[in-house]
């Protein structure tokens, strides 16, 4: 009984661990390069209609990045319900749902974060590099390079929200003992149930887990910024 | 018809509807160091900018060893590998000083091995060994400075930029990079295009100096010939005053008599022959009622032409062959009962008169 008690909130953590980390992952790969390629956007001609293009997009994205967790649930949970379009992909309640819930919220802080980070860097660190022989790609990596603490900033930040959301995975994945059920959730039906003991170390545990790996990020950041 | 090393010919530049420069038109030779000087907001950074083709001219071109440039991605990238700019205000990348060094080799592709040597015989040359490791952004201003000189000259440019490469600096960091351009300018005969408004650097590096004004230039010549008789613009930007030219001769007791023209013989401390232009600060100027004896070997008799209150100081100006202004205290001003056209003596010492 208290074996299978601690079983299951290992397996609790780890769902969590792993639907957050992996939505991190994904939102970081396809978040960065769009985030840098905005950010690059100010160093480029003031044509009308590009200058237009570009407020627009930065518009956009600034609005996604307060997504409310719960309307991405519900037009994921749309999207894969059994008559939605995705619906013959069988995703919904699975883990792999969950993620996808979390990406689309998190996309757009990573490349909102990550685009203020890359504009932020002066133009002249760009002018350096050309001056220096840099073709446009290699100075546009050197921006980057400028810019690494603001991307793992995004990083930190895209983690926090994602392992702290409930309400978007709880209708996506449905809470689901053993298979879908993460600490944010758990911790909802506990305090349905009434056991606030239980609740209570869900939530010591979220915390703990959330303060070690922003530790961990925020240890990489400042001696990054060194290098 | 002789090439250019660098040309310019006609240069406009206008930001957002503002002239910064016009019609601007120089040629500087292979191995030359030339000084673009002026005060801020001359054009000289857009000037230097548009060679580094980071910018481009609204109108003009620019030409390198007879060829114009056409400003397509490539033609750019090729000759900015052949250009050294080092800016005004210093940009060094958050790395340690040996990558930031290494950048423009790194970027040409060079060898591992080959960037390392380099690198620290660069460091070597700018004072810098025992610094490889530490972060860029930790340095002083002069460290930084000579950083950003290195970096621009690792990659051996023919042409090397440098906007205010001393400015704000100690005479410390001030001598190291005087020294390393000079010696790269006669080691590799690296064409030098430089911006300062420190004279004495344009005297003692520049072979030739233009001097820009609200984005024209204004003179262009070697120094001597840029200060003679100099314009009021440029007095005023040197902040020199009783700017005079003559030929000058040595005399039998080691000074020298320039003979200013209208009768005005002014006796100097130092051996020069020929056509010197120098000037007279105007505290070094004494103003008698009467004839002074004294040692100042320059005595000249003259008439008030204005006078203007500064306050506890009185300027004067006063017409003795040619216009000389001098200051004397209010209190002075007032024993002495002048006035406009009284007649006074002016007296100042061989050693006063200084040349440019």
């Amino acid at each position: 009984m208290e074996n299978s008690f601690l079983e299951e909130i290992l397996n609790i953590t780890l769902l969590s661990l792993r639907v957050s980390g992996s939505a991190v992952l994904i939102g970081a790969l396809i978040g960065v390069p769009i985030g840098v390629i905005l950010g690059l956007g100010q160093f480029r001609g003031k044509q009308s209609l590009i200058c237009f293009i570009d407020i627009a997009l930065r518009s956009f994205v600034n609005t996604f990045m307060g997504l409310p967790p719960v309307v991405v649930g519900l037009v994921v949970y749309l999207l894969l319900t059994a008559s939605g379009p995705l619906g013959p992909l069988g995703l919904l309640y699975t883990p792999a749902a969950m993620i996808m819930t979390q990406l689309i919220m998190i996309v757009p802080i990573i490349i909102g974060v990550t685009m203020s980070a890359v504009g932020g860097v002066e133009k002249a660190i760009r002018e350096k590099a050309l001056s220096l022989g840099a073709t446009d790609r290699q100075a546009a990596y050197v921006v980057l390079r400028e810019a690494r603490m603001g991307v793992l900033t995004a990083i930190i930040v895209a983690f926090g929200s994602a392992i702290s959301e409930v309400g978007g995975i709880m209708i996506t994945g449905g809470n689901i003992r053993w298979v879908t059920r993460t600490l944010t959730t758990a911790i909802v039906v506990e305090v349905e149930l009434g056991n606030f003991e239980l609740a209570i170390s869900l939530g010591i545990i979220l915390l703990t887990m959330a303060f070690a790996i922003n530790l961990i990020l925020t240890i990489m950041q400042s001696r990054g910024a060194k290098r | 018809m002789m090439t250019f090393h660098v040309e310019t010919r006609n240069l406009c530049k206008e930001y957002s509807g503002k002239k910064v420069l016009t019609d601007v038109s120089f040629g500087v030779e292979k191995g030359e160091i030339f000084a673009l000087i002026g005060p801020n907001g001359a054009g000289k950074t857009t000037l230097l900018r548009i060679l580094d083709l980071l910018d481009e001219p609204s109108e003009g071109t620019v030409w390198f060893e007879g060829t114009q440039v056409d400003y397509s991605a490539r033609d750019r990238q090729a000759l900015r590998r052949r250009i050294g700019m080092v800016f005004q205000r210093t940009v060094l990348f958050n790395m340690s000083i040996f990558d930031n060094v290494a950048y423009s080799l790194k970027v040409r592709g060079e060898s591992e091995k080959y960037v390392k040597q380099k690198v620290s015989v660069m460091l070597e040359h700018l004072q810098l060994r025992g610094f490889e490791y530490r972060n860029a952004l930790a340095l002083s201003g002069g460290e930084a400075q000579r950083v950003a000189l290195a970096q621009a000259l690792i990659i051996e440019p023919e042409i090397l930029l440098l906007d205010e490469p001393t400015a704000n600096l100690d005479p410390r960091n001030v001598s190291i990079i005087e020294e390393v351009l000079s010696r790269v300018n006669r080691e590799r005969k690296t064409t030098m295009i430089m911006t300062t408004h420190n004279m004495f650097q344009a005297e003692n590096l520049a072979q030739r100096v233009a001097v820009l004004n609200e984005g024209e230039i204004e003179r262009i010549g070697t120094f001597q010939e840029v200060f003679e008789k100099p314009s009021k613009f440029l007095t005023d930007f040197a902040r020199l005053e009783n700017v005079f030219s003559g030929v000058s001769k040595v005399t039998t007791e080691g000074t020298s008599i320039i003979d200013v023209g209208d009768g005005l013989q002014v006796e100097a401390a130092f051996k020069k022959v020929g056509n010197v232009t120098f000037y007279v600060s105007p505290e070094d100027i004494i103003l008698s009622t009467n004839r002074l004896f004294s040692s100042a070997r320059n005595v000249f008799e003259g008439r008030i032409m204005q006078i203007s209150d500064l306050g506890p100081l009185v300027r004067l100006k006063v017409r003795a062959g040619e216009d000389f202004i001098l200051q004397i205290t209010k209190r002075s001003f007032n024993e002495m009962q002048l006035n406009v056209d009284s007649k006074v003596f002016i007296a100042f010492k061989a050693s006063s008169v200084q040349t440019i």
